[in-house]
């Protein structure tokens, strides 16, 4: 059966619930954001509707660009760990026997699903002074007795490379799977060593992947919200907490969206960054 | 040597994957109530804690129910809107499916704080409907993603046979089309329920003062110290995960669902 273009009304028929499903509870919610973010908040309630640009203005001062500086800097931090470790493992996991391949993509599934409270518990429990891997080292001998590793930053940065690495293999799986192997024969061929086939023709062959892939997990490391309140100090706290906090418990909506909004226009810049370095990657 | 240290390299990565498990599996394990690695005594009390304490099973139950209803619910987005963009052409259409992946790609708090305002507004706050409805908006990606997948890969002239033997659209959709989305529909299905649930801020945004599902009551239960059940109910979740995961490979092809399913990315 060839696509058709509709002709009869009754051939919209099926685009009727879902489209009307993603504008009443998609489209009509942000643009509901967008609008009181410029509402003025009500001390009494939760908003009156007014046009001031206060709530961006707030931004300007030096304890949210402290907030907003950490929350890019370690969503960075938390890119380039996992684009680091995972393409090698990716890149020997798409040439895998597909049984392993199958293992381990259910490994990584069933730990990428899990909830962020869990992943924060698992960690804090391993980091504790009375379960945690301390009391390894004391076992064996090297160390003098058992300490707590949280809160610290080192404890936020290990848990949110846990929850992104699955995700980051998972988004580089299928360029890797597509990869030419006889590139790397060729290479080989002429004398390479793995390793410096793998970093002098896989690595740049997979330029534009590479980029496309850590700005993806920056974006997913963005809205890490539980894990900096569970291992972290408040200095460690990042713009998705901030937003909650206003939110729900200093009742500041427009505050929030206001916030809110303003992550979406980086997360929409680097989207668009990241459509940009594919199609260049094409037309080369 | 180099399928050695491949072996290696692969055991380091599996081992950091699973450290952070197999303590919480220890812990789990504990004959008292303390937090305590390697595990003092073994008991599987914190177990069945979670279904004979009357708050851990509601929050279980809660939490089994949002997920089963917003994944169907999010199915039923998908469904019609992946046939359509199969089957017609129009270019404009393709907004909705744009529309519907975009919940997904934005940090989830935005979407969680877009559905607090709405519901706020609209006066249905706190409502548990509205965690059913925000949840199925929040993974309607995860269905539309798999079913497009699965529409691009049947065969289109096997429709047209049965088109030209003079079955309408409704008969095609039924006796061919469907058996071969099948798979897809029910992958798709399996995402977005293991993610609802375990996905904690929206849950939290929309309904988190009037209805406690699991990864909220872990988090409130955190705050106020620990019980080994937090760790039980984490192996259970895990455990969950790993069966859904394991019979979607079994019974599609999973290299083959996650090969197309980052090329949206």
């Amino acid at each position: 059966m060839r696509r058709e273009p509709p002709q009869k009304f009754s051939d919209y028929g099926p685009l009727l619930f879902p489209a009307g499903m993603l504008i009443v509870f998609f489209v009509v919610p942000f643009t509901t954001m967008i609008a009181v973010s410029f509402f003025r908040r009500n001390p009494a309630g939760f908003y009156s509707p007014d046009f001031v640009f206060d709530n961006y203005a707030r931004f300007l001062s030096l304890f949210f660009g402290k907030v907003l500086g950490f929350s890019l800097g370690l969503a960075v931090a938390v890119a380039v760990c996992c684009v680091v470790l995972a393409l090698p493992f990716t890149y020997l996991l798409a040439r895998s026997k597909r049984r392993t391949q199958v293992f381990w993509l259910v490994a990584l599934l069933s730990v990428l699903s899990l909830s962020e409270v869990i992943i924060g518990f698992a960690w804090s429990t391993l980091f504790s002074r009375t379960a945690g891997i301390t009391n390894l080292l004391v076992t064996l001998g090297l160390m003098q007795e058992a300490v707590a590793l949280n809160p610290s930053f080192g404890a936020v940065l290990t848990a949110m490379v846990y929850q992104a690495l699955p995700y980051t293999v998972l988004v580089l799986y299928p360029a890797l799977v597509r990869l030419d192997p006889t590139l790397t024969e060729a290479a080989r061929t002429l004398g390479a060593s793995p390793l410096k086939a793998f970093f002098t023709v896989v690595v740049p062959a997979l330029r534009n992947t590479i980029i496309a892939t850590l700005i993806m997990v920056f974006i997913f490391a963005l809205g890490s919200y539980l894990l900096p309140q569970i291992l972290g100090r408040p200095q460690h706290w990042t713009l998705s907490v901030l937003i909650t906090d206003q939110a729900i418990y200093q009742s500041n909506m427009p505050f929030a969206a206001a916030m809110a909004v303003f992550l979406v226009l980086v997360t929409l810049g680097l989207v668009a960054l990241t459509v940009y370095a594919g199609r260049k990657g094409e037309a080369a | 040597m180099n399928t050695a240290l491949q072996r290696l390299y692969f055991a380091l990565f599996g081992l950091f994957l699973s450290l952070p498990l197999i303590v919480v599996a220890g812990v789990s394990v504990n004959e008292k109530q303390n937090l305590a690695f390697p595990p003092q005594g073994f008991s599987l009390s914190w177990y069945g804690e979670i279904f004979a304490n009357p708050e851990w099973r509601s929050a279980l139950v809660a939490s089994v129910v949002l997920a089963a209803l917003s994944a169907a619910l999010a199915v039923v987005i998908a469904l019609p809107l992946a046939w359509f963009l199969w089957r017609r052409e129009a270019r404009w259409a393709n907004i909705f499916q744009l529309l519907g992946i975009a919940p997904f790609t934005l940090p989830p708090v935005i979407t969680a704080l877009g559905l607090l305002t709405f519901w706020a507004t609209t006066g249905f706050y706190g409502q548990p409907a509205t965690a059913v409805v925000s949840h199925a908006i929040f993974f309607v990606t995860l269905p539309l993603v798999t079913l497009s997948l699965g529409f691009s890969a049947i065969d289109r002239s096997l429709v047209e046979a049965a088109a030209t033997m003079g079955a309408d659209d409704r008969t095609v959709f039924r006796t061919v089309v469907l058996p071969l989305i099948l798979p897809y529909l029910v992958s798709g299905y399996a995402f977005a329920f293991v993610l609802s649930l375990n996905e904690y801020i929206v849950a939290y945004m929309t309904v988190g003062f009037t209805m406690e599902t699991l990864p909220i009551k872990i988090f409130n239960a955190l705050r106020y110290g620990y019980t080994p059940t937090m760790a039980s109910v984490t192996i259970l979740f895990v455990a969950i995960a790993a069966i859904v995961f394991s019979l979607v490979a079994r019974f599609g092809d999973l290299p083959k669902l996650l090969g197309a399913m980052s090329t949206r990315d």
